[in-house]
């Protein structure tokens, strides 16, 4: 196989992990987000965290392997990347030990202060890690201040602005949605009402903010657009995309939740694969001078290591489908709580 | 303060509470396998009882390595960036086969391993347990492989990029298998794999000890120290074995390591002494206070008492190694070797003689062994680490062609600041004691609450099988859930 299609199809493979990543823990994220609004006592918080009690960590583990692979593939791109985000992303890591925590220790000592103080932990980092997810990537997204030899130059303000910013409550609200949606489908009786009736507030926020960020990036980031422009057949995506919004409603009216949450899940799947092509092909666009970007050409391992890690990937994928298929096999339909619950 | 040492001490201080859960977990998962290996046997109760107990500690102590562990993988890139590019060709892919053949399997299974008990059958549970337990060797695997590269690199090139104008090194792989199987990987990953499972049979040892000692929860207590002495005192064993191989290999792939461990600063020394302890002052290059057996270095090193160990003073004056803190930690981890290998011989000799329990002496040090255990793994890391400076990859021959390495200092993300790397030392300071204040007060919560009797379980089994329409479990609250769980047996 030619060095080129390597890197492509590695490209394609961190897609891949970046889908999977929001889809599964897309969903989690936006039941901790949820969680305060729609369960009004101890017994239905319990609920609620224990709808992801044994998922959420074989979630996270696909940002992981993101990270890993990213760094294995396109070394310079993890390293610039995550040098550039460092507060971003040291909030977020706090955002997600806060979460794992929160999580495990909640229901583990009877006292009201206590469950209160991780309940709001809960919350609140499960809502600011979707946020800066959405935020890093609104930032990649337009561009940032690369100078020469892939170093940051620009401060910490200058990713925080109004573009990224709305970027990060779209993620929010699609986290939400999505998240809203899997609770749906886990919960029974009046909380499952309640869960119905914070879906459709959350939609209306999500699909003006889907319309507000097509129409910025549109107007903000004119190179977005260059990949589809040029093969016409990309259209697929946005069209894709938008048509998968705008089934959610459908299907949740249709009394479908189940068909509603493979719609989200396409929507998510959507939105992942147009930011792959509009920043195709950079990791990451220097706003200072475009030769200072860091593209897949310039940051890719040898193709030695493409192709070691390729195979390392035939082998592993499989299994890992096997059996995250079966764990969501044995945990399938409503939640209960037994004595293994958090 | 500088950016460089600002990041090590970052780095230093996440990377040393992130190893405070991984050897548990590792240790814990041997044992939490064979309680359950042995419920599969017998089919009793008592061993259930012990399983689900230890499992309550495993995740616990999991969510704990799993949320620190995060924190690692992303630190190379935000703090490390220079070197990230510099070795992401090979070290980017150990990590990611830790991602794609360890984690999945782990995280995977653990969901069954911990809410898996009343919902598949004992086969499908102890098999979720073994690939639990496999699934954290397999980590422990990848990540010491790619450690062990940067400590003795094998099978790879260095490429000078052109970047921009300027020329850029990096190493990139030439041999896959090489570079996974390189001089030190095997010796190192069965010496951290054994230091972890001593923690582990330690650490039921321990908590058992503890229960005898205080009247409680004995049917379980006894069964379990059935299992963790004898298994305590062959990882012991065994460790020591593995750490004298790891430690002779040293002398050929990183002399200047051995000789800061040893406090070995002349080679006008000949044959060469061993410093049992001391206070190693490099400035004036020699070992005060230390009490010394001559030839004995030679001899552990060489098996040859007249051969004598290359000295620092071989070494460029830039290229050695700080010396005080690696002979300290060395000395540290082999003196707290030795004195587990005896209390666990001695825990297993009265064991076999039937009078283990009334020893209350002996079950207070076994109480207190888990301690020794765990300082004596952040100890040989210490040394490992700190006795590789100034290397964060170490230059190395390959083919007779010297290949270069990479300093620690030219390592590190240019466009970070200090300031930054402050302000996240300061942030994950607080969090972190934070966590650790919670992760004790929740373990011991754990630990003071035991597990269930044989009794209270299949009371608890009966009325699962009674009520398993899911109408009425939900109606009543949880009867039959983790309330009962948690005051049965009070």
């Amino acid at each position: 196989m030619s060095y080129d299609s390597l890197t492509f199809i590695w490209y394609v493979l961190l897609g891949v992990l970046l889908i999977g990543y929001s889809i599964l823990d897309g969903f989690d994220l936006g039941v901790g987000i949820l969680h305060p609004f729609i369960a009004k006592d101890d017994r239905e918080r319990r609920l609620v965290m224990n709808s992801i009690g044994p998922l959420w960590d074989g979630n996270e583990v696909w940002l992981v392997t993101f990270g890993g692979a990213l760094f294995a593939a396109f070394p310079v791109a993890y390293a610039t990347v995550f040098s550039s985000f460092y507060n971003a992303f040291f909030l977020l890591l706090t955002c997600l030990i806060g979460r794992a925590v929160s999580l495990e220790f909640r229901s583990k000592v009877k006292s009201t202060l206590w469950i209160k103080f991780w309940d709001i932990g809960f919350f609140l980092s499960s809502l600011i890690a979707a946020f800066l997810l959405g935020v890093a990537g609104g930032n990649v997204m337009a561009g940032m201040e690369l100078g020469p030899k892939y170093v940051y130059q620009g401060g910490l303000l200058s990713q925080v602005y109004w573009y990224p910013l709305m970027v990060g409550c779209l993620t929010v609200s699609l986290f939400a949605l999505h998240g809203g949606i899997y609770l749906y489908l886990k919960t029974e009786h009046e909380l499952q009402a309640r869960v119905r009736h914070a879906i459709t507030p959350v939609f209306y926020a999500f699909a003006s903010l889907f319309i507000l960020v097509t129409l910025a990036t549109w107007w903000h980031v004119p190179h977005a657009t260059e990949n589809i422009a040029a093969y016409p057949i990309l259209w697929v995506v946005p069209i894709l995309n938008a048509l998968a919004v705008l089934n959610i409603p459908r299907a949740m009216h249709l009394g479908k939740p189940g068909y509603a949450f493979v719609t989200s899940s396409l929507a998510i799947l959507a939105f992942a694969t147009l930011f792959s092509v509009a920043i195709y092909p950079n990791f990451m666009l220097s706003t200072i001078n475009a030769d200072y970007s860091v593209t897949l050409d310039n940051a890719r391992s040898s193709r030695a290591t493409l192709q070691t890690m390729l195979i390392i990937a035939a082998v592993g994928l499989p299994c890992v489908l096997s059996y995250t298929v079966a764990i969501y096999w044995i945990f399938r339909g409503k939640v209960k709580l037994d004595s293994s619950s958090y | 303060m500088d950016v460089e040492l600002l990041s090590r001490l970052q780095f230093a201080g996440t990377i040393m509470f992130h190893y405070l859960f991984p050897p548990l977990s590792i240790g814990l998962g041997l044992q939490l396998f064979l309680c359950e290996l042995a419920y599969f046997r017998t089919g009793r109760l008592e061993w259930e009882a012990a399983a689900r107990f230890w499992t309550r500690v495993f995740a616990v102590n999991f969510a704990m390595g799993v949320s620190t562990g995060i924190v690692m993988e992303f630190e190379f890139g935000t703090n490390w960036a220079a070197y990230s590019r510099f070795v992401g060709d090979v070290f980017g892919s150990a990590l990611a086969a830790e991602g794609i053949f360890a984690f999945f399997l782990e995280s995977g299974f653990l969901a069954v391993l911990v809410f898996g008990w009343d919902r598949v059958g004992p086969k499908m549970h102890l098999f979720s347990t073994l690939m639990v337990f496999l699934g954290s060797m397999f980590s422990a695997v990848w990540i010491v492989v790619a450690n062990s590269w940067q400590q003795t690199p094998a099978g790879y090139h260095i490429v000078w990029q052109d970047v921009q104008g300027e020329m850029i090194p990096r190493a990139e792989v030439t041999d896959f298998w090489s570079m996974v199987f390189n001089p030190s990987s095997v010796d190192r990953l069965t010496h951290t794999l054994i230091g972890a499972l001593v923690l582990g049979a330690f650490f039921v040892a321990s908590v058992c000890s503890y229960y005898l000692l205080k009247n409680r929860h004995e049917e379980v207590a006894k069964r379990c120290l059935a299992i963790a002495l004898p298994t305590s005192l062959v990882f012991t064993l065994l460790a020591a074995i593995t750490g004298h191989d790891s430690a002779q290999k040293l002398v050929e792939t990183q002399p200047a390591k051995l000789a800061a461990m040893e406090g070995h600063f002349h080679s006008s020394e000949n044959p060469t002494g061993l410093n049992l302890f001391g206070w190693p002052d490099s400035e004036n290059e020699t070992v005060q206070f230390n009490v010394k057996v001559p030839y004995l270095l030679s001899l552990m090193v060489y098996n040859d008492p007249t051969k004598p160990v290359p000295a620092l003073d071989q070494i460029p004056e830039d290229e050695r190694p700080p010396v005080w803190l690696p002979f300290q930690t060395f000395h540290l981890m082999v003196a707290l070797g030795m004195l587990m290998l005896a209390v666990s011989s001695l825990a297993c000799w009265s064991w076999y003689r039937g009078s283990y329990g009334s020893k209350r002496w002996l079950l207070w040090a076994v109480a207190l062994m888990p301690l020794a255990a765990m300082t004596a793994n952040q100890a040989g890391w210490i040394t490992a680490e700190v006795g590789r400076q100034p290397w964060i990859v170490y230059p190395s021959v390959q083919d007779g062609v010297q290949m270069m390495g990479l300093r620690t200092a030219d390592g590190l993300s240019e466009s970070v600041t200090a300031e930054q790397v402050l302000g996240s030392i300061i942030l994950f300071g607080m969090i972190y004691s934070l966590l650790f204040a919670v992760w004790v007060f929740v373990l011991n919560n754990k630990i003071q609450h035991g597990p269930e009797t044989a009794k209270a379980l299949a009371e608890y089994k009966r009325h699962l099988q009674i009520d398993s329409m899911p109408e009425k479990i939900r109606r009543s609250g949880n009867p039959l859930g983790g309330d009962m769980m948690e005051e049965g047996t009070r």
